[in-house]
Parts: structure tokens; sequence; C-alpha cells
């Protein structure tokens, strides 16, 4: 008995000590283990980093393959300088307004007082109408405000109103396949996406503060403005920046709108492949590359938001 | 339940639900005009989508594609994830920032990059959806994948889990097949219909390196035929809709609906 | 005259009445806890005063003037809550001096008073902290002066004690105590821990099921419940089933000599309480017990620090008697011993009133 019993309890050491790093039958496992993720860092080497690093450094190279600064140069002057202005502006516009939006309608959709089932429907809506871009919104949006839209066509006919003739202030007239239409169109996936985003910070915003502020004798501005918006504020940047990425790197949406011919980065880069026939295609690289460094700077700004907003929620 | 719903939010939740209702409505409304009078009511367009060769063979090579995908995506990802968690933790904040890149390196810079880097590969893989779309889709599906497949793994008790299977004798392999797998169901189902949302909206990687795929399908009705177009657009946000619900359901345990976008 | 009056308040959540018709009125300066059990209403009834709830019927009164239709911003009320409620973004400091800041308070008066307070509770060394530095008692006495630093006119507390440990509770609830009567202000205490209310507390008002079961003063609730609910509630209690007799109570073949069976009828069947520190137990010698004294083996002895509750069990006989612990010595387990029970000062409850469960309830949805 007592040997059977000494030959289970090795093999269960054995197996323990196998698994754990530090012995010298662990450490030969532990480089074993290094060796199972090659698989994944072998595909990520082929498929991301090398190709990434392709446009990276073919940005700075000319058609005849030597190293040359003349691409980034092209990309400061116009026309290519606007390109990045437009994108900049609606990513930055539709950013600003989807975080306030969104950050509203969850609000409204979380709080106390709301029933239990509107934050579930409002979650899940947000999921599918975040995912809900590209070919299919741009057309649901011609449907609704396109020239013969049926909300265009009610507005016209039953409040005679022409949105099409009206001067907005600031964004001027409105056409749907313009950089306004564009930034109408965006706001579909990115007030969702604020909504999911901002959504767990809400949670942590306790409804003892909102109540101890009342009891205080604070309204609910005062107590937005003194404790609400600063405890929230890390998640509401991170998550703005989030909504600048999304709506920059933003592709199939505005193509399908506007058959690209409104003047963003990621049209352009599309419209240089557009032909059979590749011109320069240096000059793509060096236009993704410049789209790359931007969202980069996004990104270094991100991370550390990202961390200090977890502080707070505990 | 505890008091009386605030005004304010009931003007916000209002707003919003119209402001979301709305396109769909029009959407709908738009797809049953009839051909003729431009006016209500016909399944004419439906029709018309139904009756289109194109429309099935593009919706099938779409959700093969994913199935691909989804077979490559765990095939890699889960050994890969699994390993870290069990004996190298120091790698997973790499993976997590890694997860991070797509971010950075948007569909239109990847693809930039992807199709200059494989221009002279072989026709089998560069020209078909099956190799050079397939391998793009599995860099662009990684992150909402690992974030599924990290809290799953991070929900059991992994360590006990191996060491128990493997103090009965099982292998590695399986171990992972038949121990692990089963626990993290709900997760790979979970990364499952992510990816199934994601390949089945994607565009701009199957536009610029040319590939008949779903969405490029919608594209060219929507360059063509109105009423269709809206027909179709429909059923694309259906099956989308289709998608969220069953990761709703499967992931119902966790709290995982933070990452939900990926089309644009 | 009362300060702060509630009355006849209702409070339904679905089918649950949360509260069921509550009347409550306290004196200026005085100090009522409310105790009971989870789910009792007594949270709901702290919240409606301070207006995060409105009630289904009924009224608030403070100082002659109705506020059941005032927001909660406007009550001139300071509350305490259980837990997690400063302000993270703010320094102690900070959070003390929110509510002046609300009210315009120019800044150097403001800073005085805070200061006092702080100082009021303690923390004079932790002025610059922020919360999550902040001890969970520390965070209290904080939560405790913001409350006060805007000079309520009724102090409302939520169970400020329960996140924290036992030593910092006993603690802080004297010091609370201390303060609130150096104050002078009305002050509603909301509890589930019975000794924290008795310790504290000008009046108890003891709640079950949205009803208030019996108030008064401390001492009152202890040696005369009124119900068999507050009998259960408040410390320990023996409970005799027995039948009036003449003279008394017949139980366990015994009759027991008791004042208050003589004002019942007989054959009444009847629970007799007695309180354990009541009992006396002494080693059984043999001789024929006296009157009022049952007879048993100890069966456990559970130590308490100065006291020992013996647990005594007979021939239908089951008693628990709390003694001296240097006397508990003498008396071990398998004892033969009498447990003389005393004649007056015991209670005696229909038996046919329902006996509640005193354990765990699931809140209902609401408090």
């Amino acid at each position: 008995m007592a040997c059977e019993n000494g030959r289970l309890i090795t093999t269960t050491e054995a197996a323990s000590e196998a698994l754990r790093p530090g012995t010298r039958s662990g450490r030969r496992r532990l480089s074993l283990a290094w060796l199972g993720t090659l698989p994944f860092f072998a595909y990520a080497l082929l498929f991301l980093f090398l190709p990434a690093g392709q446009v990276l450094t073919g940005a700075f190279k000319s058609k005849t393959g030597e190293w040359t600064f003349s691409n980034l140069h092209t990309l400061v002057q116009k026309p290519y300088i606007t390109y990045y202005e437009t994108s900049i502006k609606i990513s930055l516009v539709t950013a600003i307004a989807g975080c306030l939006l969104g950050l509203a309608i969850a609000y409204a959709a979380i709080r106390e007082g709301t029933p239990r089932w509107i934050r579930g429907m409002i979650t899940t809506f947000s999921g599918v109408a975040a995912n809900f871009g590209g070919i299919p919104l741009a057309f649901a949006f011609i449907a609704t405000i396109g020239n013969v839209g049926i909300v265009t066509r009610f507005l016209n006919n039953v409040l005679g109103w022409d949105i099409y003739s009206t001067n907005f202030p600031i964004f001027g007239q409105f056409t749907l396949f313009s950089a306004f239409g564009v930034g109408v169109v965006y706001m579909y996936f990115q007030i969702p996406l604020m909504i999911l985003v901002i959504a767990p910070a809400i949670d942590g915003l306790r409804r003892e503060w909102r109540e101890a502020a009342s009891n205080l004798g604070a309204s609910a501005w005062q107590f937005w403005r003194y404790v609400g918006v600063p405890v929230l504020l890390p998640s509401l940047l991170g998550a703005t920046i989030l909504l600048f990425g999304n709506a920059f790197a933003a592709y199939a949406t505005a193509y399908s709108l506007t058959a690209g011919s409104v003047g963003l980065v990621p049209i352009q880069i599309g419209y240089l492949y557009s032909g059979n026939v590749l011109d320069d295609p240096h000059l793509a690289q060096a236009l993704a590359f410049g789209m790359f460094c931007v969202l980069a700077g996004m990104m270094l700004i991100y991370i550390p938001l990202a961390r200090r907003s977890a502080r707070w929620m505990r | 339940m505890r008091r009386h719903i605030s005004p304010s939010a009931v003007v916000w939740l209002v707003f919003g639900g119209a402001y979301f209702i709305i396109p769909l409505v029009a959407t709908l409304l738009f797809s049953l005009n009839q051909q003729q009078t431009g006016h209500c009511c016909s399944l004419h367009a439906y029709g018309t989508i139904l009756h289109d060769g194109a429309f099935w063979s593009n919706l099938k090579t779409s959700f093969l594609l994913a199935l691909e995908t989804i077979a490559i995506g765990l095939l890699i990802f889960v050994p890969t994830i699994y390993l870290v968690h069990l004996k190298v933790p120091r790698l997973r904040p790499v993976l997590a920032f890694l997860a991070l890149i797509p971010f950075v390196i948007p569909p239109i810079v990847m693809v930039v990059g992807l199709l200059s880097f494989y221009k002279g590969s072989p026709t089998w893989f560069y020209a078909k959806p099956w190799g050079f779309l397939a391998a793009a889709y599995v860099i662009l599906a990684f992150p909402y994948m690992f974030f599924s497949l990290d809290a799953g793994f991070r929900s059991i008790d992994l360590h006990t889990l191996t060491e128990a299977s493997q103090s009965l004798g099982a292998s590695w392999a399986t171990t992972l097949v038949k121990v692990i797998l089963p626990n993290i169901r709900s997760a790979c189902l979970a990364a499952s219909f992510l990816t199934l949302a994601i390949v089945m909206g994607e565009f701009t990687i199957a536009s610029l390196a040319a590939f008949h795929t779903f969405p490029i399908y919608i594209q060219s009705i929507n360059e063509s035929e109105a009423y269709p177009a809206a027909a179709v657009t429909l059923m694309s946000f259906g099956i989308t809709w289709l998608a969220m619900l069953s990761l709703l359901f499967v992931g119902r345990k966790r709290g995982g609906t933070r990452l939900l976008a990926g089309v644009r | 005259m009362a300060y702060l009056e509630l009355q006849n308040l209702h409070r339904d959540f679905g089918t649950t009445k949360a509260l069921d018709g509550i009347e409550i009125s306290l004196g200026e300066g005085e100090f009522l806890s409310l105790l009971g059990p989870s789910g009792c209403g007594k949270t709901t009834a702290l919240r409606l005063v301070a207006g995060f709830d409105r009630p289904d019927d009924g009224r608030i009164v403070v100082d002659g003037r109705d506020v059941t239709r005032v927001s909660p911003n406007k009550r001139d009320m300071g509350m305490v809550f259980q837990a997690y409620s400063l302000f993270p973004n703010m320094t102690a400091r900070q959070n003390v001096a929110f509510g002046l800041r609300i009210r315009g308070q120019k800044r150097t008066e403001r800073d005085q008073r805070v200061l006092e307070l702080l100082e009021l509770v303690g923390l004079s060394h932790a002025v610059d902290r922020y919360p999550h530095q902040l001890s969970g008692g520390m965070q209290q006495r904080v939560a405790l002066a913001r409350a006060l630093a805007i000079q309520p006119r009724v102090l409302l507390l939520d169970e400020p004690l329960s996140a924290l440990d036992a030593k910092v509770r006993v603690q802080l609830r004297e010091e609370i105590r201390r303060i609130q009567l150096e104050l002078g202000i009305t002050t509603l205490y909301v509890t589930h821990d019975q000794e924290e209310a008795l310790s504290v507390s000008d009046h108890v008002a003891v709640m079950y099921r949205g009803r208030i079961e019996q108030m008064g003063s401390p001492a009152e609730m202890y040696s005369a419940p009124a119900t068999p609910f507050v009998a259960e509630f408040i410390g320990t209690m023996n409970r005799l089933e027995g039948i009036v007799v003449d003279g008394g109570v017949e139980h366990a073949g015994k009759t027991l000599q008791i004042e208050e069976a003589r004002q019942r009828p007989r054959g009444d069947r009847v629970l007799v309480l007695i309180r354990p520190e009541t009992v006396e137990v002494d080693r059984a010698n043999g001789a024929s017990p006296a009157a009022n004294t049952l007879v048993g083996d100890v069966v456990t002895q559970t130590f308490l620090g100065p006291v020992t509750r013996l647990k005594i069990i007979g021939t239908g006989v089951d008693v628990i008697a709390d003694v001296p612990t240097q006397k508990a010595l003498g008396l071990p387990v398998g004892t033969r011993v009498t447990a003389a029970l005393p004649a007056e000062g015991v209670r005696l409850l229909d038996l046919k009133d329902d006996l509640p469960e005193i354990a765990e309830e699931p809140a209902p949805a609401g408090p």
C-alpha cells in the first residue's frame, strides 16, 4: 500500500514540478513554452510587422528605390496637407461630439431610476451599431437624409424645411456627399462606441457621491462640475482619443458615400490604388506613414490616460 | 425601482433611440418601395437581390472566409494565450500591447503594406481570398479574439486544471483539447461571433486587394440600383444583429461588451 | 415639542410594503436609533427623511415645516452614508469644505470652519489626504465632519459603522455620541447592531417588516420588550412555554411563581421571558429544590469574556444562564445544577403570537 501511494505521490509531484519554472527541469520546460509561442510571433511578423515595416520604410523611398524625403515633402504641400487637415477636422469634431452625446446617453441609461432593461438594450444596440459601419451604413443614411431620403422628404413636405438649402453655422451647406455629411454619418458609430467605452467608467461613479453632493446642497450641475467630470476626466479623454482614431482610420463609409471625392487621407490612399496600374506606391506608403504617425501619437497619449482612469475606479 | 426615471434621462434616451432607429426605418421604407412608383409597398427589391447569383456567391465567400479566419485564429491564438497564461505570464503585457497595434495600423495602412510586401508571392496565396485575405483578417481579428480569450482564460483556474489533467497522465494536446477548451467555450464562441461580424463587414482590404466579398457586392449594388441597395443593406444589418445577439447569448456570464466595434 | 416628525409614512416597492405607517417624533437635540434586521425598512425611512425618495403616503415635518416635497439639496440635513461617500478627487479638507463652498461661504471663513471640524473628529493631522489614503474609520470621520460643516438641522446616519472593524466601531460610536451631545444636533441613526443602538441613543425604535415594533429608551427596550420580535432581537432571552395557574405559570412540571401571571386568566398558554443574567445557578446539593428553581445538567459552556454562558438541560428543562466566569469554572460540563428564576420583572407573552425568525432575511427590492 505504502509503495503504491509513494509512486502516486511522486508522479503528482513530478508533474507539478515540471510545470513550475525555477528548477532545472523547470527551466528547460520554460524555454519550450517560449518556443510554443513561436507560431504566433511568426505569424505576427509575417503579416503585421514586415508589411508594416514595408510601409514605414517605403515612405522614404523614391520610384527608383533610393532613400529620399521627397514623398514626405509632397505630403506637407497641397493638396495632400489639406487631406490631413480634413481628416483631422472630421475626426476631432466627431470625436468630441461623440464623446458628449455618448456620455449623455450612457449616463441616462445607467443612472439610478432608469429601469435595468434599458441599459441592456442600449448596450446591445450600441454593440450592433458600432459594428454597423462601412457600406451598409452609408446607404442607410442615403435612404434617410440623402437627396430623396425619407427624412429629407418628410422635413421638406411636412415641415417645409429643405435641409439641402440650409446654411448651418460653422459647417456650412449641408450635403451628404461632403465632409459635413460624412461627419454626420460617422456619428452613427461614434456615439455607440463611446457608450460602450464609457459605460464601465460610469458604473464606477458611485451613487453615494451623487447623493452626498445633493445632500450637501449641490444641484445636478454643481455635482458634475465638482465631482462627476473631474472623476470621469481621464476616461473621457481616453475615450475621445479612441473615437478620434476610429474616425481618422475609417475608409469604407466615406468611400461609399462620396465615391472617393472627399479629400480624406484613407480615401486618397485608396484612390492611388484604384487603377490597375499603381503609379507610385511610395506616395501611398508615405500617406500611410503619415496616418501611422498621427495614430501613434494618439496612442502615446492614450495609454497613460487609460492607466490613470483605472486608478480612481476601485 | 428605487425612484422614478429622471426627466432628463428620458429626453436623452428618446433622442438616442430616435437617432438610431430612424435610419433603419428609413432604409426599410426605402427597400419596400415599388420599382415604378417609388412609393410603398413591394418586396420587389428583396426579390431582385435574392435572385442575384452574385449575392449568394459573395455571401458564401464572405461566410467561408469568416469561418476560415475563425479557424486559423483559434488555432494560433488559443494555444498561445494558454501557454502565456500558464507558463510565460511575462509575455501577457506584450500580447496586450500587440492587441493595440491594429489601432495604430488600421486596415487602410495594413493593406498597403500587405500588397507591396506580398507582391511577388505565388498566385494560390496572393490571388485567392483564402490566402491573402484570410491572412489579413486574422490579424484584424486578433485584438477582439485576444480580449475575449484572455478574459476567458483568466476566469478559470488554469493551473489547477492543467496540473490535475497532467497528473492523471494526459499529454499537452489532450489537456488542451479535452480539458481546457470545454472550459473556455463561451470565450471562444464570443471571439468567433465577433470575428464573424468583422469579416462579414470588412470592406477596405477586400476592396483595395480587389476581391469579391459580400461588402464589395453591397457597394456594387449601392452604385447601381437604389431599392435593392436598401434591401441588401437591411440584410447586412440583420446579419450583424444576429452575430451580436449570439455573442450576447453566449457571453452572458461575463460583462464582455467592451470591444465591440470593428467595421468602419 | 417635536422637531422632526415622521407622520404615517408609507412606501411600497411593487407588492412589498417597505414602510407600513411609520410614526416617529424626535425632540430637538434628541438621538434616535432605528434598529432592525436587513429589510425591515429602516434605511428606506432614513432615505425618505433625506429626500432621496418620496413616500407614497404620509408627511415629514422638520421644525414645523413640511419637507415631504422638498428636494434633497434644499432640506438642510447632513447625511453620513455607510461607505464610499467621500469625493475621491478631493482631499479631506476639500470634502469637508464642499457644502460650504456650495453655499458660497468666503474662503477664509470656510477654511477656518473646516479645520475646526476636522479637529473635532480628530483628524487635524490628515487634512490634505485623499480618501484612498485614509482608513475606513478615518473616512467616516471625514464624512461626519463634512455633514456637520453645513450646520444641518438634522443629522442622518445610515449604518455608518457597519463597514468598519469591531474595535473601531466601538470607538467611533462613542465619539459620534459625544459630538452629537456637544453640538446638540437632532440625530436619526440607522443600524442593525442592537448593542450599538442601545449604547448611544436617547431612544430606540425597533422596526420589523416596515413597522415599528416598539419605541422607547434603551433600558425599556431591554427589560420590557413589548413583542416577541423585540424580545428576540434585543439581547438573548430564555423563552419557556407554560400554562397560567394559580399564582404562577406551570412549566416542566413545576409551578413558577411569577408576578405578572396574576393578571392573566387561568389556562392561558404563555411564553415566559427571562434574561440569562437574571438566572442564579448553583451546584445541586441533592436537597429538594426551592421555589422557582429548575434542575438540570450543564451541557455546554460558552466563554464570553466577563461572563460564561451555560446551557442547562433537564427533564422538560432547557435554560440559558449567564454566570460570572469565575463561578463558571466551578460548574463544568456535566455538573448537576439548580437554576433559580426571578419572580419579579419577568415578562409574559401570549404563546399564540407568531414568533418570527430572526435569520438572515434577503432585503426586498428597495432599502
